[in-house]
């Protein structure tokens, strides 16, 4: 499982981390974001993972992406979406949307079967559109907030509501994970990930190009995109989210004026409250 | 993280989307503006190879032209700013403002070769005539990949209806700089972050040379 690799790797790797910690360059109001308390920790993770990165995770996927030609490499990632359904249909019923989850078991079956393991996608033709559910959403639509931010060694940008969602429940939702050979599982698994990685390489000069402090640049996209995919795209405006697990005292005091400004949008524009 | 993916393309889209919207009638409802901007811009950008593969002076040609009269590009930075913003003369607003433009400019426009067959559709939009600030929701669709949502937030002005903030698959524009720019400020004021943008931008001007 994931997660019992993850904890037999994390405490060396939070070592490692520790002994980089000079690396990492700390800005003069770090931590004093209520979503990031142990901002300096996370930059230490973040700078670890960004070595890894380079060393080795990036070069291994642009050797992937050099070799396998696009349609190849788009039929392995089409593969492994499909291999989420089950969890896609599993969450949406866990959030109540039991017609989101038969359509996931639906895409599920036609696309494993037609659609050749889901190397292509025939059921979008079909009109089942595709969702994007785990478990870390599942517990934000059930009112848990976010928690801290934390960047996961190897794993990236996460909070401690998703990395228990996510690294602690997903696996079990995964067909990957219940291959009981070993040695194809892991395979699959190390393919996944290069996979991903070759995925995200064309954004690499963007973000560094964008971003004026990367690590706030992803933080702060990841900490959006997830709060949007928890309100499937229409999250209620700019309202803070309050939980047992968010820290207490808000964000810093904002300018009024600039306040006044970012006020939600009219009601008339207020997003439907479900599809 | 796998959205980050899809930034590539939108970023591009939705720069250039900024920019399309010639010769609306200045009364023209919010939605149709879009709409029609979106797609001006991607048959724009399928029909010439020079802005496909980001031609810098292709692109800022391309937005100088038709993307100021639909932008707000001073609101937008000001809201990314925050509170510094109140405390900056004229001219380190303008300064702000055109730094923060040409980044957004300089790097989105790299990623316009993604554009293949995108097609843009509207999601329902809901408003009241007498709304002067809407939110327009749409989603970017192509024949491999999953729909992109792209939302574009704007404000009636004298000139009629004009862009200052960008979602790109739940992410916010200004929200995403907030932080960054506000750190900068704090540190060493504005004009720290101007020379901060300043320097970002001949770096990146000098790779593309």
């Amino acid at each position: 499982m994931l997660t019992s690799l993850f904890r037999r790797a994390a405490a060396p790797l939070s070592i490692v981390a520790m002994v980089l910690s000079g690396c990492a360059t700390v800005p003069a109001d770090s931590g004093t974001d209520a979503r990031d308390p142990i901002e300096s920790f996370n930059r230490q993770v973040f700078e670890f993972n960004d070595i890894v990165d380079r060393a080795l995770l990036k070069p291994v996927a642009q050797a992937y992406e050099y070799v396998l030609p696009e349609p190849v490499r788009d039929c392995i990632s089409n593969i492994f979406s499909n291999f989420r359904e089950p969890s896609n249909a599993v969450n949406n019923l866990l959030q109540g949307k039991p017609i989101d989850a038969v359509s996931d078991t639906c895409r599920f079956v036609v696309n494993s079967t037609v659609g050749l393991l889901g190397c292509f996608d025939p059921a979008r033709q079909m009109g089942l559109e595709k969702h994007n559910e785990d478990f870390g959403q599942t517990l934000g639509r059930w009112g848990i907030g976010t928690g801290p931010y934390l960047v996961v060694p190897i794993l990236g940008p996460s909070t401690v509501r998703d990395a228990i969602g996510i690294y602690g429940a997903e696996p079990y939702l995964d067909i990957n994970f219940y291959i009981d050979n070993i040695r194809v599982r892991n395979a699959i698994l190390g393919t996944r990930i290069v996979n991903q990685r070759a995925e995200l390489l064309p954004t690499d000069d963007l973000i560094s190009g964008a971003a004026l402090d990367k690590y706030r640049f992803i933080r702060d996209g990841y900490l959006q995109r997830r709060r949007s995919l928890v309100y499937d795209g229409s999250p209620p405006p700019a309202a803070q989210e309050v939980s047992p697990l968010t820290s207490p005292g808000g964000p810093p005091p904002a300018d009024p004026s600039v306040k006044k400004e970012l006020a939600p949008p009219p009601s008339g524009t207020a997003p439907p409250a479900s599809k | 993280m796998r959205f980050l993916k899809s930034l590539l393309f939108t970023f591009a889209a939705s720069t250039l989307v900024i920019s399309a919207a010639h010769a609306q009638a200045p009364n023209a409802a919010p939605d149709a503006m879009v709409r029609d901007l979106s797609n001006e811009v991607l048959s724009a950008i399928k029909a010439d190879q020079a802005l496909k593969s980001g031609d810098a002076n292709r692109v800022q040609k391309l937005v100088d032209e038709k993307v100021l009269p639909y932008t707000d590009f001073q609101k937008m930075t000001q809201l990314s700013v925050g509170p510094g913003w109140r405390n900056a003369t004229p001219e380190q607003r303008a300064a702000l403002t055109r730094e923060f433009r040409t980044l957004l400019v300089r790097t989105y426009s790299g990623a316009l070769g993604q554009v293949s067959d995108h097609k843009v559709e509207l999601r329902p939009f809901r408003a009241q005539p007498t709304d002067t600030d809407v939110i327009v929701r749409t989603q970017v669709v192509a024949s491999r990949g999953d729909p992109i949502q792209l939302d574009y937030r704007l404000e009636k002005a004298d000139g009629g209806w004009k862009i200052y903030d960008i979602n790109i698959l739940g992410v916010w524009l200004v929200e995403n700089y907030k932080s960054q720019f506000s750190s900068q400020v704090n540190s060493s004021g504005i004009d720290g972050l101007i020379k901060t943008l300043t320097e970002r931008n001949s770096q990146l001007a000098q790779k593309k040379a």
